[in-house]
């Protein structure tokens, strides 16, 4: 299984900058058991949120062909707590994007108030360290379509950003392989 | 053309953020490492910062020159040969490796950097 941690995109620039939105529901597992009696949503995994989409903004300027991590969260501030029924509107802005990586400024709002901010670096990690891809491309481009990245993804020019020819291939064969 | 101070003061600024540390902490003799607490990882997040902060690029050999002390032909018994410390001064001319010299461990290395020394290099590139 795979944790999503943004509901979708509401913005994308390549290279530049996003935004996205998060609902929080009661019915999440993770709600029940970080404050028992008091369900919020874990900062945690809001960062997380701030983490998929700064690596989806690094990654998407080479086409997702090169590993990422998440190297360092370098600061992060926790203003309030997220409870259910409210939704955490993120924005995370490009701050610097090096061959090697690259670092992001990221803030969560609920109805205009500051909720969380953070800074994030990711680091490219090169084939002689992890000799694998750490995403599949069939399950890389589920998820960007879940999160509608090509819904609303531009590029530098404003023109629709474009699926990479081989993340189409993958899912043409796989799907050829089902019916 | 930014000055020294104005320089010093970027680059704080950049430490502060990336490395969670006090302003005041952040002085010219403070090393990166042993006083500022700085690891591996900080490095590229603080080098990041200081390429947006200055508009430069830095190529990371300049600043952490490991392949001087990986390498068999600089390096021996742990320590860096007279030769390596040569190539050394050669790659940081900005950095004071008088300290250095007297013991030159390799694993000493990291804990040699200094807030001066960022300052230094920093002015070597952007012409201050």
């Amino acid at each position: 299984m795979r944790w999503f941690w943004i509901d979708k995109f509401k913005s994308f620039k390549r290279g530049h900058c996003a935004t996205a939105v998060k609902a929080v529901s009661i019915s999440e597992e993770h709600m029940q058991g970080y404050f028992p009696g008091y369900p919020v949503m874990t900062p945690t995994f809001v960062i997380e949120g701030f983490a998929q989409m700064g690596g989806i903004l690094i990654s998407e300027t080479r086409e997702f062909r090169q590993n990422l991590v998440l190297a360092k969260v370098s600061r992060s501030k926790i203003h309030r707590y997220a409870r259910p029924g409210e939704l955490m509107n993120y924005a995370v802005n490009v701050v610097s994007l090096q061959a090697d990586g690259g670092l992001v400024e990221a803030t969560s709002h609920i109805d205009g108030e500051l909720h969380v901010e953070a800074d994030l670096t990711f680091a490219h990690v090169s084939r002689d360290v992890i000799d694998r891809k750490f995403f599949e491309p069939v399950g890389l481009l589920q998820m960007l379509r879940v999160y509608g990245l090509y819904d609303v993804g531009v590029d530098e020019d404003g023109d629709p950003l474009k699926i990479p020819d081989y993340l189409l291939e993958a899912e043409k064969t796989a799907t050829g392989a089902y019916f | 053309m930014p000055t020294e101070q104005e320089v010093f003061e970027k680059i704080r600024a950049a430490l502060v953020d990336a490395l969670g540390v006090d302003e005041d902490e952040v002085t010219p003799d403070a090393t990166l490492v042993g006083d500022l607490g700085a690891e591996s990882i900080d490095f590229l997040d603080i080098v990041f910062r200081l390429e947006k902060a200055f508009n430069i690029e830095i190529p990371r050999a300049e600043l952490f020159p490991e392949d001087i002390l990986t390498n068999a032909e600089y390096v021996q018994d742990g320590k860096v040969t007279d030769e390596g410390v040569a190539e050394l001064k050669k790659r940081m001319p900005f950095a004071d490796l008088s300290k250095f010299e007297a013991n030159p461990l390799v694993q000493e290395f990291g804990n040699l950097l200094t807030v001066n020394d960022m300052v230094r290099y920093v002015c070597s590139k952007v012409g201050a």
